[in-house]
């Protein structure tokens, strides 16, 4: 009878502590899980968005494991990341490095540096096309660079920076890095600030330069940042979108195609729904996969 | 404890309780729009509906257009669709919309009275949401759609800038456009401005063509997979665009340039020529109000058939088939299309009203607009459309042609084996 009682007095509890999570259960389920199921669900199907739907089983799987611009639009995205992994991530560490000194007016630069993250990605779409613009009036180029580049003796240089399949790619992975290379700088600045100070009078002492302080205390300490940095730029500029919406439309032929574009493509301008959802499940896929093995890498790097 | 899982459960069941009860008719009905422009003049008249009527017409903006979209499909899927709304799809989907019960047949009020209703609007408006006697998307034939302005999409040409070209008059011909193209080019300005990094305006223009060079029926029968994309008719049609880039003729970036750059480009006078929509007499007019230009078709290049341009309805409302409110709903659009109402949109929008006795209020620019509305087309009208995959295929190859990255007879291929592989694919799945 005892027992009986301690039993309904622990499912009572357990009752209320379920029902205090319930609500948090219930927002994720309904946020998370099922739009993630309803996803994988729609990619076995053929559907227009609205009407009726046709399973077609493992069809637009296959049919994407043919398409060459699929696969040519996640090249891209890899290409505009590893600009940004390269360029950005140095220009972040470097700007952090210089900001850490005891330089005059270090507190602007922190905040100059910070402004491209923070504006919209519209915004920065809608700037650059303008310092891009490749046109003319009354003999005077219209875009900045192209103006400075003819004013300062290069008129060779003038280009059509985003109608040009050679430039256009690059154009954005530059524009994509001037924007993002802020959160790297604060990231990076706050590790830099955490390193004990005391590692470089030790270095100092034993008669390190400049050289062996930065590849024997401050590369080996800023590690992990690193490391966070770059899970963060990889899964960051793999999901660009938006800047190229902004500053190219929908897109130089197929040259400025990334996975996103391609799946906002598949569903707003040839409503295939279910292609769509199986382009955006390989793609998570893929982004799963760089996730795990970068934190493999983190694991490998902070045990070493 | 008992007091919070009994508050739980009353929630739980308040909840299913609201979730099944029918709506009930009532003295307010909700529209749904995606026109910023036209949002003040829209509440306007609905508050002087509301004063003559005691009906409430909440109209609710939400803009742009693409999340728009996705907004009336997301809530067709969910049925919480309101009483009037405008799809902003292709015909396909808006066939699926009626098929699933979302759209109201509006033939029977649209013929009352001889067709008074009817015969008020443009033809040409009214065809956007209607579907013919045996139409292939299997939808009962019938008017389905409410025009409230019409729209088409012609060539502009400023007439300061041709002057100082030494230009006369405004191209007849494409070959007279190429000529006019090498005289302002002469002179430093810039013939041609489009928004073509918006694709269906790239679409526009080429089907322009494709209809002078071989005539609609040739051009369905390649919808039909009858034609290949690798027809002379159609390399001909690939070619004016090829003839576009080697003549100098497009603004710099111009397949990558979104429409409103291109509006300001022209408005801006930083090009002699564009291709736009009636709706731009309103941006031009805000952008610079001296701007001094007309209105042409685009010059055709053959004789062999009429080139025809697009016209069409430019925002149509639906009736809510489910809506309690049906018949309040298509008493107001009838209001809200009758000749006066019409005015005050065009007026105070200007957009070229639906109702063709309204069109006396429009500007000279948007009269002139007006007069290739009877001869137009558009794809809505069409007995059917391209496979949209196909047609990505064809606008890209389009563009790769005036980057002078692809010859017109690569496209035409490629645009073919995109084709093959989308029939073979639909029949297969059938």
């Amino acid at each position: 009878m005892k027992l009986k009682s301690n039993g309904a007095l622990a499912l009572k509890n357990n009752f209320q502590n379920f029902l205090f999570v319930l609500p948090a259960f219930a927002i994720f389920c309904i946020f998370y899980i099922y739009p993630f199921y309803k996803m994988i669900n729609l990619s076995f199907y053929d559907w227009r968005g609205i009407g009726p739907m046709h399973f077609i089983g493992l069809s637009n799987y296959q049919e994407l494991m043919h398409d060459h611009l699929w696969w040519n639009s996640i090249w891209h995205a890899g290409y505009i990341t590893l600009i940004a992994l390269t360029f950005q991530n140095a220009l972040a560490f470097f700007l952090a490095m210089a900001c850490d000194r005891e330089i005059r007016l270090k507190r602007f630069y922190r905040v100059v540096f910070f402004i491209p993250p923070v504006l919209s990605e519209v915004v920065v779409g809608l700037i650059w096309n303008w310092i891009l613009n490749p046109e003319t009036q009354n003999g005077q180029y219209i875009g900045l660079l192209n103006h400075l580049l003819y004013a300062s003796g290069f008129p060779q240089m003038v280009h059509d920076w985003l109608a040009d399949p050679a430039t256009a790619l690059s154009t954005i992975a530059i524009v994509n890095s001037w924007k993002g290379f802020g959160w790297g700088f604060i990231i990076m600045l706050a590790g830099l600030q955490t390193i004990d100070k005391q590692l470089y009078e030790a270095a100092k002492i034993d008669g390190a330069g400049t050289w062996k302080t930065f590849t024997n205390v401050t590369v080996p300490m800023m590690l992990p940042v690193i490391l966070v940095v770059m899970i963060l730029t990889i899964l960051g500029c793999m999901q660009v979108f938006v800047l190229i919406l902004a500053m190219v439309n929908e897109g130089l032929v197929n040259y400025t195609d990334v996975p996103v574009t391609r799946i906002f493509s598949a569903m707003q301008n040839t409503n295939q729904f279910g292609y769509a959802c199986a382009e955006a499940v390989i793609f998570g896929m893929i982004l799963v996969c760089i996730s795990f093995i970068t934190k493999k890498l983190s694991d490998k790097v902070k045990h070493a | 404890m008992r007091r919070l899982a009994s508050v739980c459960c009353c929630l739980v069941l308040a909840c299913l309780a609201g979730c099944s009860q029918p709506p009930q008719p009532s003295n307010k009905l909700i529209l749904w729009h995606w026109m910023t422009d036209r949002q003040d003049t829209l509440q306007k008249l609905a508050q002087e509906y509301k004063e003559k009527t005691g009906i409430e017409v909440a109209v609710q903006l939400f803009a742009p257009s693409e999340s728009y979209s996705q907004k009336v499909i997301a809530a067709a899927q969910a049925n919480v669709l309101p009483d009037i709304y405008g799809i902003l799809d292709k015909k396909s989907i808006v066939a699926d919309f009626i098929k699933a019960g979302l759209v109201t047949d509006l033939t029977p009020d649209m013929e009352a009275g001889g067709g008074v209703w009817k015969n008020s609007l443009y033809a040409k408006a009214l065809a956007d949401k209607s579907f013919d006697p045996g139409n292939s998307y299997g939808i009962k034939p019938g008017i389905y759609g409410v025009p409230i302005d019409v729209t088409n999409e012609q060539m502009l040409y400023n007439k300061k800038l041709l002057a100082k070209a030494g230009i006369k008059n405004p191209p007849q011909t494409f070959d007279d456009f190429l000529k006019d193209a090498h005289l302002l080019r002469r002179v430093g300005i810039t013939p041609f401005v489009a928004g073509w990094g918006e694709l269906w305006l790239l679409d526009c223009f080429a089907s322009n063509y494709a209809f002078n060079i071989m005539g609609e029926q040739k051009v369905f029968d390649t919808f039909r997979g009858k034609v290949k994309y690798t027809d002379p008719d159609w390399l001909k049609v690939f070619g004016v665009f090829a003839q576009l880039y080697k003549n100098g003729v497009l603004m710099n970036g111009i397949v990558t340039k979104g429409n409103k750059y291109a509006e300001q480009d022209f408005a801006l006078e930083r090009a002699a020529f564009a291709f736009n929509g009636s709706w731009c007499v309103n941006v031009y007019k805000e952008m610079n109000p001296k701007l001094d230009y007309g209105v042409i078709p685009p010059p055709p290049i053959s004789n062999a058939y009429p080139l025809k341009i697009w016209g069409s309805a430019g925002s149509t409302f639906v009736v809510n088939a489910q809506s309690p409110n049906k018949d309040k709903a298509i008493a107001f659009l009838k209001w809200l299309t009758s000749e006066k109402q019409q005015e005050v949109l065009a007026r105070e929008t200007n957009n070229l009203p639906s109702n063709r006795q309204a069109t006396v209020a429009v500007s000279p620019i948007l009269r002139d607009f007006s007069k290739g509305m009877e001869e137009s087309t558009h794809p809505n009208i069409w007995p059917l459309n391209e496979d949209p995959t196909v047609s990505e295929a064809f606008d890209r190859g389009l563009q790769a042609i005036l980057i002078g990255d692809k010859t017109p007879e690569q496209v035409a291929q490629e645009v073919q084996k995109v084709k093959d592989q989308q029939m073979a694919k639909h029949n297969r799945r059938r």
